[in-house]
């Protein structure tokens, strides 16, 4: 399908501020569908509250409008500069809300304006409870289990079919009586009675809790011919229970088979499809039960989001320009790939390597705030990197948060070759593993120093043991390390520049300097080689300079 | 160092043994898919082949007993930059490890995949040997020069079932028809996907006649997926020759190609093959793109098909070579692609349900 010609002037809604919960992704996602829209023809109009952002440089847009993103105030741009469209689904949350609202207000109406890439009814869909709830059972996915109480007798009938944990819900609570889980029935007992007491309906919403399941997304594209790809598949190394903005999560899934991951990805099409995203990106949250592999779904994000940003960054496939090409009526086979420029947007990126994102906190800066994460989201920002092996993207990741920490260092033990473990220290370890915490990633690495094992550390803290062990392999290279130090063999050095560890880290392991190290690797030849993101896994040839650094062994 | 790996061209790559221990030749071919490695290395069609996993980390879910393709692995070699020390999963039964030793299949770890891909992209697939016995390059070299590979190289016999047998791990789903499927190394999820639409699935040996095939009066045939060359296959061609007009014929991967000689046309083969879960196929009626699973060397020319009789109905977007074709009159039909998928997307399904209709 060629571009659409009913259609000469669009507004799109920017990003809006930069808050916790939501950094600059949607600057970078709003940028791209401008510069898009601008170059297939068509009449940008932006408005954005944000000065502080790329998108509002002069040349992004054909008219900037510099003003509250609220609906009265869009609506009075809208007036004025009588756009055709309003693309609504990139510029994060607020842009969806201010949508629904001119919709609602009948502004939309009134000026013949269509929404494009998501309509209102799609939109609502995604984000009302009971109308996702609806919409998924229609077509044959499990949401968590919920049923709603009135009195103590039919709570604990709810939470007997239901099974502990359960989350307790309140409805229409003063002040904003927040949820609870209760484990066991006595728990619950108290929960419930003080949970219908605050309800002032005496209404309370008993729901089957899927903390410490594990946590999957998928970023999936849809174009108006019905084709749906997915770009990207993203686990979290944190089970559920914190947030995903606060999660490390990694790309792509590592621990389901094909069967399971296929049945996810059937999922996330159906969803696309049934919600009714007609043209763009969506982003879908799976849990699933470690035990029993039940999957559930969690939430669908029916616009560009966090996720996308770093799904594209991932892939090297970008979604924010793709999906303002669909909006406005190109299919995903008529697009090309950027970067193989033969072949086509219609496919499935296939990467090479692994790629590892890390929330950054600020609590320093926040002495009041409780440093516990939690489903809101904390982190003001986030570090990506890529490695050969989640070991070494890992450790790429630690450095670039620029916290003073060069790979995974110990928070407890300054000397790892003298670790002497109290009691004391080892309650610590547990504490911090059992409550999520910023720095959990570093005492989890504390706990296999201080001889704990996979089993146990999987215990407190529900992490898939496949992520455990690979950290567990880290701490026992640097065994190894502080074993021979000062002395050092190639094949350790090459071995430990391959799990990721630095320089500066491996110095402060020996005794060594820093220069000491990059003789030594200079000496045996031990070099980092550059390698291509490039959507394809090496099938076909690239033509953008997007690389990543890593110590894989070259061939002789 | 206790690995190695040396293409015919000269290339070596070092690096450390899993599972098994020997020496094994094969044309070393690339594989993208990001998941599914136990499918991979239980499809019969890679008899003949050692396979490189571009994605790095491989083996983190363990192996179980469901996603077995064949009743026992065919591949000649495993290559991965990674592969897992654990198992992480609650459908695992044992490692890749354990796996892979059990069943005699030598692997490599610790080496740049990467470059390897690159190296299989330029100057395409190739013969290698993988030995974790021999670490003597230029015997190595001269092994696997000796070699002679697969093109004209019938790999079809080594992989069919010795005898006919009936499906039955899909016990109960009924039998309101009955296929019969002409093993030339099929992969278990073709027979599943018949069995879960209500057939009654007979599985023969690739030599069987059409006149054998005939006298079990089959709703409709279909012709599986295996290794190597069709050129080397000319009996089984014969045999679908005699089907041809006699009964509904769905031909998948190789079958594809066998059901194109069969018609008259002509296959090539082609540079590094198309390996992986996530090639665009549009289908040409529709315009709708497929995301589809694939594995194959080989190719149907179809211009050497006579277009009067034949026509194109699938097209892979990447490269634009026949993916799926059908006979205008006759109820006959053939893709190249996988639509059994696993591993692989879901995406063309449907064919199977097509195949039924034609019954």
């Amino acid at each position: 399908m060629p571009k659409r010609t009913d259609i000469k002037k669009i507004l799109i809604i920017g990003s809006g501020p930069i808050v916790i919960g939501q950094a600059c992704e949607f600057d970078y996602s709003g940028t791209q569908a401008c510069k898009v829209l601008k170059q297939e023809g068509y009449y940008v109009i932006l408005v954005n509250s944000n000065p502080a952002t790329i998108m509002t440089d002069p040349q992004t847009a054909d008219r900037t409008y510099i003003e509250p993103i609220t609906p009265e105030i869009v609506a009075k741009i809208i007036e004025r500069e009588r756009p055709d469209a309003l693309l609504p689904t990139l510029g994060g949350q607020t842009a969806l809300n201010t949508a629904v609202a001119l919709a609602e207000m009948g502004v939309l109406k009134k000026y013949n304006v269509k929404t494009i890439g998501a309509d209102i009814k799609s939109i609502k869909k995604a984000e009302d409870r009971r109308l996702f709830k609806e919409a998924m059972k229609k077509i044959g996915l499990e949401v968590p289990k919920s049923d709603k109480a009135y009195s103590l007798k039919q709570a604990h009938a709810v939470a007997e079919k239901i099974g502990f944990p359960v989350i307790i819900r309140p409805s229409f609570t003063l002040g904003g009586t927040g949820g609870s889980v209760a484990y066991n029935i006595e728990e619950f007992k108290e929960l419930a009675k003080f949970g219908l007491e605050s309800s002032m309906i005496t209404e309370i919403l008993i729901e089957e809790s899927v903390i410490g399941w594990k946590e999957f997304e998928l970023e999936v594209m849809r174009d108006g011919k019905d084709n749906v790809v997915i770009i990207c598949s993203i686990e979290n190394f944190d089970p559920m229970g914190v947030h995903t903005g606060d999660s490390i999560t990694v790309a792509p899934v590592q621990t389901l088979t094909d069967k399971e991951y296929q049945i996810m990805r059937d999922a996330s099409i159906a969803c696309i499809r049934e919600i009714g995203v007609d043209t763009g990106g969506s982003n879908i949250q799976f849990a699933v039960n470690p035990e029993t592999g039940r999957m559930v779904v969690i939430e669908m994000n029916p616009r560009v989001s966090r996720s996308s940003a770093l799904a594209s960054k991932a892939t090297g496939f970008p979604i924010a320009k793709i999906a303002a090409k669909l909006a406005v009526g190109f299919t995903l086979d008529e697009i090309p790939n950027d970067i193989t420029r033969e072949t086509p947007a219609c496919f499935e990126p296939a990467i090479d390597y692994c790629v590892v994102k890390i929330p950054r906190f600020t609590f320093e800066k926040f002495p009041q705030a409780d440093p516990t994460l939690t489903v809101s989201m904390k982190s003001v920002g986030e570090v990506m990197s890529i490695g050969r092996t989640f070991k070494e993207a890992l450790q790429k990741a630690v450095r670039s948060l620029e916290i003073k920490k060069y790979g995974l260092e110990s928070m407890l033990f300054p000397d790892p070759g003298a670790v002497s473990v109290s009691q004391e220290t080892l309650d610590l370890i547990y504490s911090k593993l059992r409550i999520p915490n910023a720095e959990r990633f570093f005492y989890i690495g504390d706990a296999f120093r201080a001889g704990m094992t996979v089993e146990a550390v999987h215990g407190l803290t529900k992490i898939d043991r496949w992520f455990l062990h690979n950290i567990l392999e880290i701490i026992e290279l640097e065994k190894v390390i502080v074993l021979n130090k000062p002395n050092f063999t190639r094949d350790v050095l090459l071995k430990s520049k391959e799990f990721g560890f630095s320089d500066v880290q491996l110095a402060k392991l020996t005794g060594l300097r820093e220069e000491d190290i990059s003789s030594l690797r200079v000496k045996w030849g031990i070099k980092p080689s550059f390698k291509i993101v490039d959507t394809c896994a090496a099938e076909f040839k690239a033509h953008t300079p997007y690389y990543y650094s890593s110590y894989d062994q070259s061939i002789s | 160092m206790n690995a190695i790996l040396v293409l015919e061209d000269g290339m070596v790559f070092k690096g450390k043994r899993f599972g098994a221990s020997g020496e094994r030749f094969g044309e070393v071919v690339f594989n993208t898919s990001m998941t599914g490695y136990q499918e991979i290395v239980t499809d019969p069609s890679y008899k003949g082949q050692i396979i490189t996993m571009t994605y790095t980390l491989i083996g983190n879910y363990g192996v179980n007993r469901d996603d077995t393709e064949s009743r026992r692995p065919f591949v000649e070699g495993f290559v991965a930059k990674e592969f897992s020390a654990i198992s992480s999963s609650w459908r695992s039964e044992t490692s890749l490890d354990k796996y892979c030793a059990e069943n005699n299949i030598v692997s490599i770890e610790g080496i740049d995949t990467r470059a390897l891909t690159l190296h299989i992209r330029e100057a395409g697939a190739m013969k290698a040997v993988l030995s974790t016995v021999d670490f003597d390059v230029n015997s190595l070299l001269r092994k696997v020069r000796a070699f002679p590979g697969l093109v004209g190289a019938d790999l079809v016999k080594e992989v069919t079932s010795p005898k006919k047998y009936v499906w039955e791990e899909e016990k109960g789903r009924g039998s309101r028809y009955s296929v019969v499927v002409v093993d030339c190394g099929v992969k278990f999820n073709i027979l599943r996907e018949l069995a879960k639409r209500n057939c009654r699935v007979v599985v023969v040996p690739a030599q069987t006649t059409a006149q054998e095939i005939l006298k079990m009066k089959p709703d409709g045939v279909l012709l599986s997926n295996g290794p190597g060359d069709p050129a080397a296959v000319g009996y089984v061609v014969e045999t679908v020759q005699n089907l041809i007009g006699k009964v509904p014929i769905f031909g998948i991967c190789l079958g594809h190609q066998m059901l194109g000689l069969a018609m008259g046309g002509k296959t090539f083969k082609l540079k590094f093959g198309h390996h992986g879960a996530n090639h665009p196929v549009k289908d040409v009626h529709t315009g709708r793109v497929l995301i589809t699973a694939q594995n194959h060397g080989f190719c149907v020319d179809i211009d050497t098909l006579n277009k009067k009789e034949i026509e194109l109905t699938h097209e892979n977007l990447n490269d634009h070579t026949a993916e799926g074709m059908r006979h205008k009159k006759l109820p006959i039909f053939s893709v190249q692609f996988h639509p059994e998928a696993s591993p692989g997307p879901h995406d063309a399904e449907y064919l199977f349900d097509e195949f039924i209709d034609m019954f």
